[in-house]
Protein backbone atom coordinates (compact mmCIF):
# COMPACT_ATOMS: atom_id res chain seq x y z
CA UNK A 1 0.00 0.00 0.00
CA UNK A 2 2.81 2.37 0.95
CA UNK A 3 4.54 2.37 -2.46
CA UNK A 4 1.42 3.35 -4.47
CA UNK A 5 0.60 6.08 -1.93
CA UNK A 6 4.13 7.47 -2.18
CA UNK A 7 3.91 7.30 -5.93
CA UNK A 8 0.62 9.19 -6.01
CA UNK A 9 1.98 11.79 -3.56
CA UNK A 10 4.99 12.44 -5.79
CA UNK A 11 2.72 12.55 -8.82
CA UNK A 12 0.43 15.03 -7.09
CA UNK A 13 3.38 17.22 -6.11
CA UNK A 14 4.74 17.24 -9.67
CA UNK A 15 1.31 18.06 -11.08
CA UNK A 16 0.83 20.86 -8.55
CA UNK A 17 4.25 22.27 -9.47
CA UNK A 18 3.19 22.28 -13.13
CA UNK A 19 -0.03 24.15 -12.31
CA UNK A 20 1.97 26.58 -10.18
CA UNK A 21 4.39 27.29 -13.01
CA UNK A 22 1.47 28.08 -15.29
CA UNK A 23 -0.59 30.14 -12.87
CA UNK A 24 1.82 31.97 -10.55
CA UNK A 25 3.35 34.26 -13.23
CA UNK A 26 -0.14 35.34 -14.30
CA UNK A 27 -1.14 36.01 -10.67
CA UNK A 28 2.08 37.96 -10.14
CA UNK A 29 1.29 40.00 -13.22
CA UNK A 30 -2.24 40.73 -11.99
CA UNK A 31 -0.97 41.64 -8.51
CA UNK A 32 1.69 44.03 -9.76
CA UNK A 33 -0.66 46.66 -11.19
CA UNK A 34 -3.22 48.82 -9.39
CA UNK A 35 -6.46 50.01 -10.97
CA UNK A 36 -4.90 53.50 -11.22
CA UNK A 37 -1.94 51.96 -13.15
CA UNK A 38 -4.37 50.27 -15.53
CA UNK A 39 -6.25 53.52 -16.18
CA UNK A 40 -3.01 55.41 -16.69
CA UNK A 41 -1.57 52.73 -18.98
CA UNK A 42 -4.69 52.55 -21.13
CA UNK A 43 -4.62 56.32 -21.53
CA UNK A 44 -1.03 56.19 -22.84
CA UNK A 45 -0.84 57.18 -26.55
CA UNK A 46 1.13 54.06 -27.56
CA UNK A 47 -1.60 51.84 -26.06
CA UNK A 48 -4.48 52.91 -28.29
CA UNK A 49 -2.32 52.80 -31.42
CA UNK A 50 -0.91 49.36 -30.58
CA UNK A 51 -4.21 47.75 -29.55
CA UNK A 52 -5.97 49.19 -32.63
CA UNK A 53 -3.21 47.85 -34.89
CA UNK A 54 -3.26 44.46 -33.14
CA UNK A 55 -7.04 44.10 -33.46
CA UNK A 56 -7.02 45.29 -37.08
CA UNK A 57 -4.14 43.07 -38.21
CA UNK A 58 -5.31 39.98 -36.30
CA UNK A 59 -8.83 40.38 -37.75
CA UNK A 60 -7.31 40.58 -41.25
CA UNK A 61 -4.94 37.67 -40.69
CA UNK A 62 -7.81 35.57 -39.30
CA UNK A 63 -9.87 36.40 -42.39
CA UNK A 64 -7.00 35.36 -44.67
CA UNK A 65 -6.48 32.18 -42.62
CA UNK A 66 -10.17 31.21 -42.82
CA UNK A 67 -10.35 31.99 -46.54
CA UNK A 68 -7.23 30.04 -47.53
CA UNK A 69 -7.11 27.53 -44.67
CA UNK A 70 -10.66 26.15 -44.86
CA UNK A 71 -10.39 24.66 -48.37
CA UNK A 72 -6.90 23.37 -47.52
CA UNK A 73 -8.18 21.70 -44.34
CA UNK A 74 -11.07 20.09 -46.25
CA UNK A 75 -8.68 18.77 -48.87
CA UNK A 76 -6.32 17.41 -46.20
CA UNK A 77 -9.21 15.69 -44.44
CA UNK A 78 -10.60 14.02 -47.56
CA UNK A 79 -7.40 13.10 -49.42
CA UNK A 80 -5.57 9.85 -48.78
CA UNK A 81 -2.68 10.32 -51.20
CA UNK A 82 1.02 10.81 -50.49
CA UNK A 83 0.84 14.45 -51.56
CA UNK A 84 -1.74 15.17 -48.82
CA UNK A 85 0.49 13.55 -46.20
CA UNK A 86 3.47 15.66 -47.34
CA UNK A 87 1.39 18.86 -47.37
CA UNK A 88 0.06 18.06 -43.86
CA UNK A 89 3.64 17.97 -42.56
CA UNK A 90 4.62 21.15 -44.44
CA UNK A 91 1.59 22.98 -43.01
CA UNK A 92 2.66 22.09 -39.47
CA UNK A 93 6.24 23.31 -39.97
CA UNK A 94 5.64 26.89 -38.72
CA UNK A 95 4.45 25.42 -35.39
CA UNK A 96 7.86 23.89 -34.71
CA UNK A 97 10.04 26.50 -36.44
CA UNK A 98 10.97 29.42 -34.09
CA UNK A 99 9.14 32.68 -34.97
CA UNK A 100 12.47 34.46 -35.46
CA UNK A 101 13.30 31.93 -38.17
CA UNK A 102 9.93 32.61 -39.80
CA UNK A 103 10.77 36.33 -39.74
CA UNK A 104 14.10 35.78 -41.48
CA UNK A 105 12.45 33.43 -43.99
CA UNK A 106 9.81 36.04 -44.79
CA UNK A 107 12.56 38.65 -45.31
CA UNK A 108 14.34 36.23 -47.64
CA UNK A 109 11.07 35.85 -49.56
CA UNK A 110 9.64 39.38 -49.66
CA UNK A 111 12.75 41.48 -48.87
CA UNK A 112 14.36 43.69 -51.50
CA UNK A 113 16.95 41.00 -52.23
CA UNK A 114 14.52 38.14 -51.55
CA UNK A 115 12.91 35.54 -53.77
CA UNK A 116 9.81 37.54 -54.69
CA UNK A 117 10.89 41.04 -53.54
CA UNK A 118 12.46 42.19 -56.85
CA UNK A 119 9.36 41.05 -58.81
CA UNK A 120 7.01 42.79 -56.39
CA UNK A 121 9.07 46.01 -56.50
CA UNK A 122 8.63 46.03 -60.30
CA UNK A 123 4.89 46.59 -59.75
CA UNK A 124 5.55 49.06 -56.92
CA UNK A 125 4.88 46.73 -53.98
CA UNK A 126 7.21 46.58 -51.00
CA UNK A 127 6.01 44.34 -48.18
CA UNK A 128 8.64 44.40 -45.36
CA UNK A 129 8.17 46.92 -42.53
CA UNK A 130 4.54 47.65 -43.42
CA UNK A 131 1.22 46.68 -41.76
CA UNK A 132 0.90 44.08 -44.55
CA UNK A 133 4.11 42.48 -43.25
CA UNK A 134 2.53 42.29 -39.78
CA UNK A 135 -0.47 40.46 -41.26
CA UNK A 136 1.73 38.15 -43.32
CA UNK A 137 3.84 37.20 -40.30
CA UNK A 138 0.69 36.53 -38.27
CA UNK A 139 -0.83 34.38 -41.02
CA UNK A 140 2.29 32.23 -41.33
CA UNK A 141 2.70 31.57 -37.60
CA UNK A 142 -1.01 31.23 -36.72
CA UNK A 143 -2.73 29.56 -39.69
CA UNK A 144 -1.28 26.06 -38.98
CA UNK A 145 -3.24 26.01 -35.72
CA UNK A 146 -6.47 26.60 -37.64
CA UNK A 147 -5.68 24.23 -40.51
CA UNK A 148 -4.77 21.43 -38.12
CA UNK A 149 -7.90 21.85 -35.97
CA UNK A 150 -10.15 22.31 -39.02
CA UNK A 151 -8.78 19.21 -40.78
CA UNK A 152 -9.41 17.16 -37.61
CA UNK A 153 -12.94 18.58 -37.38
CA UNK A 154 -13.66 17.82 -41.04
CA UNK A 155 -12.42 14.24 -40.57
CA UNK A 156 -15.44 13.72 -38.30
CA UNK A 157 -17.80 14.47 -41.18
CA UNK A 158 -19.02 11.05 -42.32
CA UNK A 159 -18.50 10.41 -46.02
CA UNK A 160 -21.97 8.85 -46.33
CA UNK A 161 -23.57 11.96 -44.83
CA UNK A 162 -22.02 14.03 -47.61
CA UNK A 163 -23.13 11.50 -50.24
CA UNK A 164 -26.70 11.65 -48.91
CA UNK A 165 -26.68 15.46 -49.10
CA UNK A 166 -25.55 15.24 -52.73
CA UNK A 167 -28.23 12.67 -53.62
CA UNK A 168 -30.78 15.05 -52.09
CA UNK A 169 -29.84 17.69 -54.63
CA UNK A 170 -27.01 19.63 -52.97
CA UNK A 171 -24.08 20.61 -55.17
CA UNK A 172 -20.53 19.90 -53.94
CA UNK A 173 -20.26 23.45 -52.58
CA UNK A 174 -23.80 23.31 -51.17
CA UNK A 175 -23.12 20.06 -49.30
CA UNK A 176 -19.87 21.53 -47.95
CA UNK A 177 -21.48 24.75 -46.71
CA UNK A 178 -24.76 23.27 -45.43
CA UNK A 179 -23.52 19.96 -44.02
CA UNK A 180 -19.74 19.73 -43.55
CA UNK A 181 -19.19 23.21 -42.10
CA UNK A 182 -22.02 23.04 -39.50
CA UNK A 183 -20.97 19.54 -38.40
CA UNK A 184 -17.34 20.67 -38.08
CA UNK A 185 -18.27 24.09 -36.62
CA UNK A 186 -17.12 23.45 -33.04
CA UNK A 187 -13.67 22.35 -34.27
CA UNK A 188 -13.50 25.24 -36.75
CA UNK A 189 -14.35 27.70 -33.98
CA UNK A 190 -11.67 26.24 -31.69
CA UNK A 191 -9.10 26.38 -34.52
CA UNK A 192 -10.01 29.96 -35.41
CA UNK A 193 -9.78 31.03 -31.77
CA UNK A 194 -6.38 29.39 -31.28
CA UNK A 195 -5.09 30.95 -34.50
CA UNK A 196 -6.37 34.38 -33.51
CA UNK A 197 -4.82 34.11 -30.04
CA UNK A 198 -1.51 33.01 -31.56
CA UNK A 199 -1.60 35.93 -34.03
CA UNK A 200 -2.37 38.37 -31.21
CA UNK A 201 0.70 37.20 -29.31
CA UNK A 202 2.99 37.08 -32.33
CA UNK A 203 6.32 38.83 -31.64
CA UNK A 204 9.51 37.42 -33.17
CA UNK A 205 8.54 37.14 -36.82
CA UNK A 206 6.79 40.52 -36.68
CA UNK A 207 9.80 42.26 -35.12
CA UNK A 208 12.19 40.95 -37.80
CA UNK A 209 9.90 41.21 -40.83
CA UNK A 210 7.73 44.23 -39.99
CA UNK A 211 9.85 46.17 -37.52
CA UNK A 212 8.66 48.04 -34.45
CA UNK A 213 7.26 51.34 -35.68
CA UNK A 214 4.66 52.92 -33.39
CA UNK A 215 1.35 53.41 -35.15
CA UNK A 216 2.48 51.46 -38.20
CA UNK A 217 3.84 48.05 -37.27
CA UNK A 218 3.99 48.17 -33.47
CA UNK A 219 1.48 45.59 -32.25
CA UNK A 220 0.75 44.99 -28.55
CA UNK A 221 3.56 42.48 -27.93
CA UNK A 222 6.04 44.90 -29.51
CA UNK A 223 4.59 47.78 -27.47
CA UNK A 224 5.20 45.68 -24.32
CA UNK A 225 8.80 45.09 -25.45
CA UNK A 226 9.31 48.83 -26.01
CA UNK A 227 7.59 49.87 -22.77
CA UNK A 228 9.73 47.45 -20.77
CA UNK A 229 12.80 49.54 -21.63
CA UNK A 230 11.32 52.76 -20.21
CA UNK A 231 8.41 52.03 -17.87
CA UNK A 232 7.82 48.57 -16.40
CA UNK A 233 4.37 49.53 -15.04
CA UNK A 234 3.25 50.38 -18.58
CA UNK A 235 4.54 47.01 -19.81
CA UNK A 236 2.60 45.28 -17.02
CA UNK A 237 -0.65 47.03 -17.95
CA UNK A 238 -0.23 46.19 -21.65
CA UNK A 239 0.50 42.59 -20.66
CA UNK A 240 -2.61 42.44 -18.49
CA UNK A 241 -4.76 43.61 -21.40
CA UNK A 242 -3.32 40.90 -23.67
CA UNK A 243 -3.76 38.27 -20.96
CA UNK A 244 -7.36 39.45 -20.49
CA UNK A 245 -8.08 39.08 -24.22
CA UNK A 246 -6.63 35.56 -24.11
CA UNK A 247 -8.77 34.71 -21.09
CA UNK A 248 -11.90 35.93 -22.89
CA UNK A 249 -11.12 33.62 -25.83
CA UNK A 250 -10.52 30.69 -23.48
CA UNK A 251 -13.74 31.30 -21.53
CA UNK A 252 -15.63 31.64 -24.80
CA UNK A 253 -14.29 28.26 -25.95
CA UNK A 254 -15.13 26.57 -22.66
CA UNK A 255 -18.49 28.05 -21.85
CA UNK A 256 -20.33 29.12 -25.02
CA UNK A 257 -23.35 26.82 -24.57
CA UNK A 258 -23.99 25.79 -28.19
CA UNK A 259 -20.31 25.19 -28.77
CA UNK A 260 -19.84 23.13 -25.66
CA UNK A 261 -22.87 20.91 -26.31
CA UNK A 262 -22.07 20.27 -29.93
CA UNK A 263 -18.39 19.78 -29.27
CA UNK A 264 -19.22 17.14 -26.71
CA UNK A 265 -21.60 15.19 -28.90
CA UNK B 1 -40.69 1.92 -63.72
CA UNK B 2 -37.67 -0.28 -64.53
CA UNK B 3 -33.92 0.13 -64.21
CA UNK B 4 -30.76 -1.57 -65.37
CA UNK B 5 -27.08 -1.21 -64.60
CA UNK B 6 -23.92 -2.64 -66.07
CA UNK B 7 -20.89 -1.70 -64.00
CA UNK B 8 -17.18 -2.44 -64.15
CA UNK B 9 -14.50 -1.19 -61.75
CA UNK B 10 -10.92 -2.31 -61.17
CA UNK B 11 -8.97 -1.04 -58.14
CA UNK B 12 -5.61 -2.54 -57.12
CA UNK B 13 -6.70 -5.94 -55.78
CA UNK B 14 -10.46 -5.55 -56.32
CA UNK B 15 -12.51 -5.99 -59.49
CA UNK B 16 -16.25 -5.45 -59.80
CA UNK B 17 -18.16 -6.59 -62.87
CA UNK B 18 -21.92 -6.77 -62.48
CA UNK B 19 -25.10 -6.43 -64.51
CA UNK B 20 -28.31 -5.76 -62.59
CA UNK B 21 -31.88 -4.92 -63.47
CA UNK B 22 -35.24 -4.62 -61.81
CA UNK B 23 -38.72 -3.15 -61.95
CA UNK B 24 -40.86 -1.53 -59.28
CA UNK B 25 -40.05 -4.27 -56.76
CA UNK B 26 -37.19 -4.77 -54.34
CA UNK B 27 -33.98 -6.43 -55.54
CA UNK B 28 -31.89 -7.79 -52.68
CA UNK B 29 -28.14 -7.59 -53.14
CA UNK B 30 -26.42 -10.12 -50.90
CA UNK B 31 -22.88 -11.39 -50.55
CA UNK B 32 -19.98 -11.79 -48.14
CA UNK B 33 -18.16 -8.76 -46.72
CA UNK B 34 -15.96 -7.10 -49.33
CA UNK B 35 -17.93 -8.50 -52.26
CA UNK B 36 -18.68 -4.98 -53.55
CA UNK B 37 -22.31 -4.47 -52.48
CA UNK B 38 -21.87 -0.97 -51.02
CA UNK B 39 -19.66 0.01 -53.97
CA UNK B 40 -22.50 -0.95 -56.34
CA UNK B 41 -24.92 1.30 -54.42
CA UNK B 42 -22.43 4.18 -54.41
CA UNK B 43 -21.84 3.82 -58.14
CA UNK B 44 -25.61 3.84 -58.76
CA UNK B 45 -25.86 6.97 -56.59
CA UNK B 46 -23.00 8.56 -58.53
CA UNK B 47 -20.64 8.83 -55.55
CA UNK B 48 -18.01 6.47 -56.95
CA UNK B 49 -16.72 6.76 -60.48
CA UNK B 50 -16.63 3.40 -62.27
CA UNK B 51 -14.30 2.46 -65.12
CA UNK B 52 -17.33 1.50 -67.18
CA UNK B 53 -21.03 2.03 -66.56
CA UNK B 54 -24.29 1.88 -68.47
CA UNK B 55 -27.01 2.84 -66.02
CA UNK B 56 -30.58 3.55 -67.00
CA UNK B 57 -33.35 4.37 -64.54
CA UNK B 58 -36.98 5.07 -65.49
CA UNK B 59 -36.04 5.42 -69.16
CA UNK B 60 -33.33 7.98 -68.42
CA UNK B 61 -29.65 7.24 -68.98
CA UNK B 62 -27.84 8.49 -65.86
CA UNK B 63 -24.42 7.08 -66.77
CA UNK B 64 -23.06 5.84 -70.05
CA UNK B 65 -19.37 5.38 -70.68
CA UNK B 66 -20.10 4.70 -74.36
CA UNK B 67 -22.34 7.76 -74.67
CA UNK B 68 -20.12 10.03 -72.56
CA UNK B 69 -22.95 10.64 -70.06
CA UNK B 70 -22.44 11.02 -66.31
CA UNK B 71 -25.37 12.72 -64.61
CA UNK B 72 -24.05 14.28 -61.37
CA UNK B 73 -25.22 12.87 -58.05
CA UNK B 74 -27.50 15.79 -57.25
CA UNK B 75 -29.48 15.28 -60.46
CA UNK B 76 -29.85 11.48 -60.43
CA UNK B 77 -32.82 11.39 -58.02
CA UNK B 78 -31.54 8.35 -56.15
CA UNK B 79 -32.85 7.89 -52.61
CA UNK B 80 -29.80 6.70 -50.67
CA UNK B 81 -29.98 5.36 -47.12
CA UNK B 82 -26.43 4.38 -46.05
CA UNK B 83 -25.52 1.91 -43.32
CA UNK B 84 -25.18 4.47 -40.51
CA UNK B 85 -28.20 6.36 -41.95
CA UNK B 86 -26.10 9.52 -42.58
CA UNK B 87 -28.55 11.80 -40.77
CA UNK B 88 -27.51 15.45 -40.48
CA UNK B 89 -26.72 15.80 -36.76
CA UNK B 90 -27.08 19.59 -36.65
CA UNK B 91 -30.64 19.58 -38.03
CA UNK B 92 -33.96 18.60 -36.52
CA UNK B 93 -35.88 15.60 -37.88
CA UNK B 94 -38.18 17.80 -39.97
CA UNK B 95 -35.22 19.72 -41.44
CA UNK B 96 -33.45 16.45 -42.24
CA UNK B 97 -36.49 15.20 -44.13
CA UNK B 98 -37.14 18.56 -45.80
CA UNK B 99 -33.50 18.94 -46.94
CA UNK B 100 -34.19 17.40 -50.35
CA UNK B 101 -36.88 20.03 -50.97
CA UNK B 102 -34.52 22.91 -50.17
CA UNK B 103 -32.10 22.37 -53.05
CA UNK B 104 -32.26 23.73 -56.56
CA UNK B 105 -34.01 23.26 -58.93
CA UNK B 106 -36.76 21.66 -56.79
CA UNK B 107 -36.54 24.18 -53.96
CA UNK B 108 -39.84 24.90 -52.21
CA UNK B 109 -40.84 27.58 -49.70
CA UNK B 110 -39.99 26.59 -46.13
CA UNK B 111 -43.65 26.23 -45.07
CA UNK B 112 -44.41 24.01 -48.07
CA UNK B 113 -41.36 21.77 -47.62
CA UNK B 114 -42.07 21.38 -43.92
CA UNK B 115 -45.70 20.49 -44.70
CA UNK B 116 -44.60 17.82 -47.19
CA UNK B 117 -41.94 16.45 -44.84
CA UNK B 118 -44.50 16.30 -42.04
CA UNK B 119 -46.99 14.43 -44.24
CA UNK B 120 -44.32 11.88 -45.10
CA UNK B 121 -43.28 11.49 -41.46
CA UNK B 122 -46.95 10.95 -40.56
CA UNK B 123 -47.26 8.29 -43.26
CA UNK B 124 -44.23 6.54 -41.76
CA UNK B 125 -45.76 6.71 -38.26
CA UNK B 126 -43.14 9.09 -36.90
CA UNK B 127 -44.83 12.48 -37.21
CA UNK B 128 -44.33 13.11 -33.50
CA UNK B 129 -40.54 13.13 -33.97
CA UNK B 130 -40.55 16.18 -36.25
CA UNK B 131 -39.01 18.69 -33.87
CA UNK B 132 -36.57 16.29 -32.23
CA UNK B 133 -32.78 16.41 -32.71
CA UNK B 134 -31.64 13.32 -34.61
CA UNK B 135 -29.04 12.56 -31.92
CA UNK B 136 -31.89 11.87 -29.51
CA UNK B 137 -33.60 9.24 -31.71
CA UNK B 138 -33.48 5.49 -31.19
CA UNK B 139 -32.00 3.28 -33.92
CA UNK B 140 -35.43 2.36 -35.29
CA UNK B 141 -36.52 6.00 -35.33
CA UNK B 142 -33.34 7.05 -37.12
CA UNK B 143 -34.01 4.37 -39.73
CA UNK B 144 -37.51 5.70 -40.40
CA UNK B 145 -36.34 9.30 -40.60
CA UNK B 146 -33.57 8.33 -43.03
CA UNK B 147 -36.13 6.51 -45.17
CA UNK B 148 -38.49 9.51 -45.09
CA UNK B 149 -35.62 11.80 -46.10
CA UNK B 150 -34.76 9.56 -49.05
CA UNK B 151 -38.40 9.27 -50.15
CA UNK B 152 -39.21 12.99 -49.99
CA UNK B 153 -37.47 13.64 -53.32
CA UNK B 154 -39.65 10.95 -54.95
CA UNK B 155 -36.57 9.00 -56.01
CA UNK B 156 -36.47 7.01 -59.21
CA UNK B 157 -34.48 4.31 -57.41
CA UNK B 158 -34.23 3.67 -53.68
CA UNK B 159 -30.87 2.42 -52.39
CA UNK B 160 -30.92 0.83 -48.91
CA UNK B 161 -27.56 -0.29 -47.51
CA UNK B 162 -28.13 -2.83 -44.73
CA UNK B 163 -31.02 -0.83 -43.28
CA UNK B 164 -31.55 -3.20 -40.35
CA UNK B 165 -27.97 -4.17 -39.49
CA UNK B 166 -27.44 -1.62 -36.71
CA UNK B 167 -30.68 -2.45 -34.88
CA UNK B 168 -31.23 -4.83 -31.97
CA UNK B 169 -33.23 -8.00 -32.64
CA UNK B 170 -36.60 -6.66 -31.45
CA UNK B 171 -36.33 -3.34 -33.28
CA UNK B 172 -35.10 -5.16 -36.35
CA UNK B 173 -38.28 -7.23 -36.45
CA UNK B 174 -40.44 -4.13 -36.00
CA UNK B 175 -38.63 -2.11 -38.67
CA UNK B 176 -38.62 -5.09 -41.06
CA UNK B 177 -42.38 -5.39 -40.69
CA UNK B 178 -42.65 -1.64 -41.12
CA UNK B 179 -40.58 -1.69 -44.35
CA UNK B 180 -42.60 -4.65 -45.67
CA UNK B 181 -45.79 -2.67 -45.12
CA UNK B 182 -44.59 0.65 -46.49
CA UNK B 183 -42.10 -0.03 -49.30
CA UNK B 184 -44.69 -1.49 -51.74
CA UNK B 185 -46.98 1.52 -51.24
CA UNK B 186 -44.27 3.89 -52.51
CA UNK B 187 -44.09 2.03 -55.82
CA UNK B 188 -40.36 2.72 -56.21
CA UNK B 189 -37.77 0.31 -57.50
CA UNK B 190 -35.39 -0.48 -54.69
CA UNK B 191 -31.99 -2.12 -54.23
CA UNK B 192 -31.60 -3.56 -50.76
CA UNK B 193 -28.19 -4.66 -49.49
CA UNK B 194 -28.54 -7.16 -46.67
CA UNK B 195 -26.83 -9.99 -44.80
CA UNK B 196 -30.06 -11.43 -43.46
CA UNK B 197 -32.22 -13.92 -45.33
CA UNK B 198 -35.25 -12.79 -43.26
CA UNK B 199 -34.97 -9.34 -44.90
CA UNK B 200 -35.13 -11.03 -48.29
CA UNK B 201 -38.13 -13.16 -47.26
CA UNK B 202 -40.00 -10.12 -46.00
CA UNK B 203 -39.03 -7.48 -48.53
CA UNK B 204 -37.49 -8.67 -51.78
CA UNK B 205 -38.89 -10.21 -54.92
CA UNK B 206 -35.54 -10.97 -56.48
CA UNK B 207 -32.08 -11.79 -55.14
CA UNK B 208 -28.68 -11.12 -56.68
CA UNK B 209 -25.70 -12.81 -55.03
CA UNK B 210 -22.35 -11.06 -55.33
CA UNK B 211 -19.03 -12.75 -54.53
CA UNK B 212 -15.64 -11.11 -55.11
CA UNK B 213 -17.25 -8.50 -57.37
CA UNK B 214 -19.05 -11.00 -59.61
CA UNK B 215 -22.70 -12.07 -59.76
CA UNK B 216 -22.69 -15.78 -58.90
CA UNK B 217 -26.44 -16.31 -58.87
CA UNK B 218 -29.73 -14.46 -59.30
CA UNK B 219 -33.40 -15.37 -58.98
CA UNK B 220 -36.11 -15.77 -56.40
CA UNK B 221 -35.28 -17.03 -52.94
CA UNK B 222 -37.02 -20.30 -53.79
CA UNK B 223 -34.85 -20.75 -56.89
CA UNK B 224 -31.71 -20.08 -54.84
CA UNK B 225 -32.85 -22.60 -52.22
CA UNK B 226 -33.55 -25.19 -54.88
CA UNK B 227 -30.12 -24.96 -56.48
CA UNK B 228 -27.58 -22.86 -54.58
CA UNK B 229 -24.67 -21.95 -56.83
CA UNK B 230 -22.03 -21.65 -54.08
CA UNK B 231 -21.32 -22.43 -50.43
CA UNK B 232 -22.17 -18.86 -49.52
CA UNK B 233 -25.57 -19.03 -51.25
CA UNK B 234 -26.35 -22.38 -49.60
CA UNK B 235 -25.49 -20.99 -46.18
CA UNK B 236 -27.35 -17.73 -46.82
CA UNK B 237 -30.63 -19.39 -47.82
CA UNK B 238 -30.24 -22.07 -45.15
CA UNK B 239 -30.07 -24.94 -47.59
CA UNK B 240 -27.35 -26.68 -45.57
Amino acid sequence: MRAPRLFSSIGGLLAATMVGLLVVPLLALAASASWADVQLGMAHPSFSAAIALSLRTTATSLGVTLLLGTPLAWWLSTSRGRLARVVAVVVELPIVVPPAVVGVALLQTFGRQGLLGPWLSLVGISVPFTPAAVVLAQVVVSSPFFVQAAANAFRKVDRDTMIVARTLGASKAGAFVRIAVPIAAPGLWVGASLAWARALGEFGATLLFAGNMPGRTQTMPLAIFTALESDVRLAVVFSLVLAGLGAVVLLGLRFLPGLRDRGAR
Amino acid sequence: MSWSAEIRVRRDDFALDVALQGDAGVVALVGPNGSGKTTVLRILAGAVEPDYAEIEVAAQVVASTAGGIDVPMERRRMGYVPQGYGLFPHLSVIDNVAFGLSTWPHRLEKSERHARAQRLLDELDCGALAQRRVGRLSGGEQQRVALARALVIEPKLLLLDEPLAALDATTRRTVRRFLAEHLPSFQRPCVLVTHDVRDVEALATDVVVLERGQVVQRGTLEALRAAPASDFVAEFVGAR
